[in-house]
């Protein structure tokens, strides 16, 4: 479980966040969603350590991520996979050597573990025998799920998804989306994904946080998302035809 | 003074926190082979011909018959030693090696690359850069060596084609009046350089933020800054070291 209070975070003179908090539970997906601009994907990073936050406090399972020690913070760390909206794999690394990463800098597995994890975690990406290409050599689909498999080469608790399905076709975008909640529901994972596609929260969100202009305006169930009269959310979702037939059904 | 100040947090970030000193082992290797070997080119060929020309000026320049002709040597030498080696050449290394750098840390940082290590709480200035710096300073006083000695020979073929001076006048003009520390001299600076220009090229890039355009800015403010530094310290070096 994931615990944020109060969270702040400025640039300048623009306030991206004020003061959202909010809980994320282990073995769902749970969604931050908004428009461009609403402090999405700078609450992702601070609650991933990757922006400071101004003010506010990130709990992982009840230890505190920003004031806690560096071996808390490093064991955290640890525990956490990340998928990034590029999915930043690195260029000058082959799909296996990208997947090993994280196993060659924070485990003294052996040779042939790191060997069987690799394989393991790209059958369940369905990358079976893509070992030796290089990120260049990958369309966006399959960047995006060696950035998956590169998340959770270490059986990470927590896995943050920055925007998976930016750049990718409907039926890719279902595929990454349908992986994610496999992912979720088999290793039991606390799963946070930024997204603002709409179809994505109606095929996986067990949990909907909705920020706009730096504020949570609405939480809620997917479910419960059909239902709101919160008016920033309705005039968000219902510029996705496929709610606002769904919500017609509904009614 | 505000970058100056990150600069420096930058520097503490690199040597703390480090990884496994096996972990760099393999990336220092692979640096010295992109640092090193890649520079080789460009290292030959402006050495040799900048030793020809320095020689065919010097020897324009010498016009009074009171001058011997070896005195051509002995300040194509000197000016290889002293300057043209440890510090033109930091300017092309700036040029070709700094400008790589900040624009390889540059990309990584816009294409989220750095972040993606640093969430596995890695340390990514450390990780990414202290091989580069590790491998800048043992490769470039090796350059700094070769240089010399391609200069010298570059106004040894340039002085004998077109006949300024004999072989013999040559060899007694590299020999005559020859002070051992000057060679010193050229490493210290060699090593200060080769530290400046890494570790500026790195912080450059390190804190591209943006995208292609914000990455050739850094790329052009690496080769610049990276100038300036070697030009102050190459002044302080000289007065520290040689003055005192």
């Amino acid at each position: 479980m994931i615990e944020f209070k109060n969270i702040e975070k400025s640039f300048g003179e623009k306030d991206v966040l004020k003061g959202v908090s909010g809980t994320f539970s282990q073995g769902m997906v749970n969604q931050i969603i908004g428009a461009s601009g609403t402090g999405k994907s700078v609450l992702l990073k601070c609650i991933v350590g990757l922006i400071s936050p101004d003010v506010g406090e990130v709990y992982y399972n009840e230890r505190d991520f920003i004031r806690g020690n560096r071996d808390t913070q490093k064991a955290i760390r640890r525990e956490i996979g990340m998928l990034f909206q590029g999915s930043a794999l690195f260029d000058s690394k082959s799909v296996e050597e990208n997947i090993k990463f994280p196993m060659d800098m924070l485990t003294k597995m052996s040779i042939d573990e790191k060997q069987d994890r690799v394989n393991t975690c790209l059958k369940l990406v369905g990358l079976e025998n893509s070992n030796s290409k290089m990120p260049s050599e990958l369309s966006g689909g399959m960047k995006k799920r060696v950035g998956i498999a590169r998340a959770i080469a270490l059986n990470s608790k927590y896995l943050f998804c920055d925007e998976p399905n930016s750049g990718l076709d409907p039926q890719t975008s279902i595929t990454i989306d349908n992986l994610i909640k496999e992912i979720t529901e088999e290793f039991n994972t606390t799963t946070i994904v930024v997204t603002h596609d709409m179809n994505s929260v109606v095929e996986i969100g067990d949990y909907i946080m909705f920020l706009h202009e730096g504020y949570k305006k609405w939480e809620g169930s997917k479910d419960e998302i059909m239902h709101s009269e919160q008016p920033e959310l309705l005039d968000f979702i219902m510029s996705s035809k496929l709610v606002r037939e769904a919500k017609k059904h509904w009614h | 003074m505000g970058q100056l100040g990150r600069y420096f947090i930058f520097l503490y970030n690199m040597f703390t926190n480090r990884e496994n000193f096996g972990v760099y082992v393999k990336m220092v290797v692979n640096e010295c082979y992109q640092i090193g070997v890649n520079s080789v080119f460009i290292f030959v060929l402006v050495s040799t011909f900048m030793g020809a020309v320095t020689v065919v000026q010097t020897a324009h320049n010498l016009i009074s018959p009171l001058i011997p002709d070896y005195v051509i040597a002995l300040v194509t030498r000197d000016m290889a030693i002293l300057e043209m080696s440890p510090t033109i050449m930091a300017i092309v290394f700036a040029g070709k090696v700094g400008s790589n750098i900040s624009s390889e840390l540059g990309t990584m940082r816009i294409s989220e690359q750095i972040d993606a290590i640093e969430v596995m709480g890695i340390n990514a200035t450390s990780y990414l850069v202290l091989p580069k710096v590790i491998a800048s300073l043992i490769v470039y006083p090796m350059l700094v060596i070769l240089s010399g000695g391609l200069l010298l020979l570059g106004g040894y073929f340039a002085g004998i084609m077109t006949g300024v001076i004999t072989p013999h006048e040559y060899a007694y003009g590299l020999r005559a009046d020859f002070i051992p520390f000057n060679v010193s001299f050229a490493l210290i600076k060699s090593f200060a350089f080769a530290f400046l220009v890494s570790s500026i090229s790195a912080f450059w890039g390190f804190h591209t933020r943006g995208g292609a355009l914000e990455v050739g800015i850094a790329s052009t403010g690496a080769v610049t800054s990276s100038c300036i530094a070697i030009l102050i310290a190459d002044y302080l070096l000289a007065q520290l070291l040689l003055v005192f």
